[in-house]
């Protein structure tokens, strides 16, 4: 029963670290084709701006919440001035966001220096069946997860998630039919920015935040997405739930290096086994 | 004196050259002579340069104050800096481009031990002297090749006995960064560990990007360690700090380090995090002797700075300070001349004397084995005077095998 909870524990962190690095690709590039190279740099950004705010003496959950906000700031500003007019050019958008990461990596390493930082959450361990786990790891994996439902039902039962679901499907009909289709851009583009903001700040208690930290996650989160194929919600849930269980499993079992290595190397075998992802043969879809 | 953006020309090799200011040369009358080249690669951008930054300016302070004090057999030194962005490949870049087209008497530089070992090789084919100002595992035996930081037979000398024997740390759990360095690293805790009578029940391996260590800890807590080892590395791998904290705790099992500390961790943590890790250093900002104070006084006036400096930062001016010591007594800064006086050079340093062991190109040194408290301070518990590199002595006899150039490694049982 006790080794029962550990791989329970282990695959649901996994699943919710997964989640939280992908859930803003899912919808920049997953929906709205745009491959933005800088999505690590954003999770960065979401980190500083959460360890900015707790220095300025706001509680922990609410800087989250702040860094959230001003990196959906930052990815407005973005698509207002560089990505609005690369849309459909996928090699000029490719260079342009390689360039904003570079340029966030610099800018933070320039003001707030090369070491990392860390805000911890003071919540101290709690016993799951004999295993000390994190407390905050709870708090983790029960964000993503709210995370993840919240984005799900404004996309699936809100009219804002409708006009956005058709704008990205046929912006032609959309605009035909009255739907100001720059701005849903814009919006989607500052809400999957938000999100993954809102993530670099909820890794800050148990991860840190250091200027390169985009660089260890950005690969995992494209790799979730593309193998989750044309329906990005439902398809990065169904791979980070895949990966997730690997990952869990494999690391404690074996260890880190070989649970990635397994990783990479069932989403090879399974890009091959569908190369459309998988969702690639679901008719409806978020 | 800060470095100011003056003093610095860019070098269209991409490398940038620290001259001291005019007026410092022409007042001791060395503005005249053919400048001294030391080149200093290090890493100023990238995930390593936590090891990197304040060794760069302590090597800059230690060529201003020898050029101000009339300069190195009465030539000023010119630095120049190469910036090898944590990368291997421009590490050898830059080693090559210093002796063959800069043409440096000298080599300072590479902190990991893989960049050690991209660079050693190269100063061998083109004769040159290469002088590593970092904490390694142990073991090279090449006269080209001078070490001014702890060795295992002095940081786990000191370390592991203390941890084993008096705080009881009999069982221990070893992780250690997936590299040269923590390969070898990890074999010398297990010997230590075993010699002393105590029990490893593991080594892992983390490679270096990865920062999620919820399964490594979920195994540590399975196997009940008195004392769980790190000699993990870099950026990603602080994370393992913040998440003991949050999962175990260091009053509930120890926790040691060989890398705490260099990196400047324990500042970069909240105090909460880091309170209680132990270690073994030869120097801290917090040592509290008069050299050592005066040495932090000196580097905050250059630099500006106001933070912890630390055993990295002090290792370049103490690399700095004993190849100088060389060349002045050899009396030319030819890379032969200055091999040849090297056994028994010995400065008085910010830790203490230090003193190159010439069977070996070693640094005798004092050893403290320290505790953090829970103000991001390092409290020395035992010290040990004028520590011998035991473990490369043992193994390595330049003296008797001057064309030996091999890195030897600690065999188990």
């Amino acid at each position: 029963m006790d080794s029962l909870m550990v791989y329970v524990y282990q695959i649901a962190f996994s699943f919710s670290i997964l989640i939280l690095i992908s859930l803003g690709l899912a919808l920049i590039f997953g929906m709205m084709k745009v491959i933005n190279l800088a999505q690590g740099e954003f999770l960065m950004l979401g980190a500083y701006f959460c360890v900015l705010g707790s220095n300025l003496g706001l509680p922990l959950w609410l800087a989250m919440l702040a860094a959230g906000l001003a990196v959906g700031l930052v990815g407005v500003i973005v698509e207002r001035t560089v990505i609005r007019f690369l849309y459909g050019r996928v090699l000029d958008t490719l260079l342009a966001t390689w360039g904003i990461s570079l340029f966030l990596m610099g800018i933070v390493t320039t003001v707030a220096g090369p070491q990392s930082q860390s805000v911890p959450s003071n919540m101290g361990p709690v016993s799951l069946g004999g295993l000390n786990v994190p407390g905050y790891s709870l708090v983790m994996i029960g964000a993503a997860l709210m995370m993840l439902l919240g984005t799900y039902a404004i996309w699936r039962f809100t009219n804002l998630g409708l006009l956005v679901r058709g704008t990205m499907q046929n912006p032609e009909m959309a605009r035909a039919l009255g739907t100001n289709t720059s701005m849903i851009y814009m919006f989607t583009f500052g809400f999957g920015s938000a999100i993954t903001g809102l993530a670099g700040a909820l890794l800050v208690p148990l991860f840190g935040a250091s200027p390169t930290m985009g660089g260890f996650y950005i690969s995992k989160a494209f790799i979730a997405v593309i193998s989750g194929g044309p329906w990005p919600l439902i398809g990065t849930v169904s791979a980070s739930g895949l990966y997730g269980v690997i990952d869990g499993v494999v690391s404690y079992e074996l260890s880190p290096v070989l649970a990635e290595i397994c990783v990479l190397f069932v989403a090879v075998i399974m890009l091959r086994l569908l190369p459309q992802g998988i969702t690639g043969r679901m008719r409806k879809g978020i | 004196m800060k470095l100011s953006r003056r003093q610095f020309t860019r070098l269209a090799s991409g490398g940038l050259a620290f001259a001291s200011l005019q007026g410092t040369l022409s007042s001791a009358a060395l503005a005249q002579e053919k400048p001294i080249k030391v080149a200093n690669i290090l890493d100023q951008t990238g995930g390593l340069n936590i090891y990197s930054l304040k060794q760069m300016k302590a090597v800059a302070m230690a060529a201003d104050e020898i050029n101000k004090a009339g300069g190195l057999l009465g030539r000023p030194l010119e630095l120049i800096f190469y910036d090898a962005q944590s990368s291997n490949q421009l590490y050898s870049q830059y080693a090559t481009q210093a002796l063959l087209r800069d043409e440096v008497d000298v080599i300072h530089g590479g902190v990991t031990s893989s960049s050690r070992e991209v660079i050693r090789p190269i100063v061998n084919r083109f004769k040159g002297l290469y002088v590593y100002n970092s904490l390694y595992e142990g073991g090279v035996c090449d006269r080209r090749h001078i070490s001014t930081g702890m060795v295992p037979g002095q940081q786990l000398d000191a370390l592991c006995p203390y941890v084993v024997n008096e705080l009881g740390g009999k069982k221990g759990y070893i992780l250690a960064a997936d590299y040269n360095y923590g390969h070898i690293t990890s074999k010398w805790l297990q010997k230590y560990i075993r010699d002393l009578g105590g029990e490893d029940l593991a080594v892992e391996f983390i490679p270096l990007d990865v920062s999620n260590f919820s399964s490594v800890l979920a195994r540590i807590q399975d196997a009940k360690p008195d004392v769980v080892w790190s000699a993990l590395v870099g950026a990603a791998h602080m994370s393992f700090y913040r998440q003991f904290h949050a999962t175990i705790g260091t009053d509930k099992m120890m926790l040691a380090s060989t890398t705490y500390s260099i990196g400047r961790e324990q500042v970069e943590l909240a105090p909460e995090e880091g309170e209680g890790i132990i270690l073994a250093t030869s120097f801290y900002d917090g040592l509290d002797t008069p050299a050592a104070n005066d040495f932090v006084r000196r580097f905050k006036e250059y630099t500006g700075e106001n933070d912890y400096i630390g055993e990295y930062g002090e290792g370049g001016y103490r690399g700095m300070s004993l190849w100088a010591e060389a060349v002045r007594r050899a009396g030319s800064v030819e890379p032969d001349a200055v091999m040849a006086s090297l056994g028994g050079t010995s400065v008085e340093g910010a830790g203490g004397l230090y003193t190159i062991d010439g069977q070996t190109n070693h640094t005798v040194m004092n050893i403290h084995v320290a505790v953090q408290d829970d103000k991001q301070e390092f409290k020395a518990i035992r010290t040990f005077d004028q520590k011998p590199p035991i473990d490369t002595q043992l193994v390595c006899n330049l003296n008797e095998n001057p064309d030996d150039t091999t890195q030897y490694e600690v065999q188990l049982d």
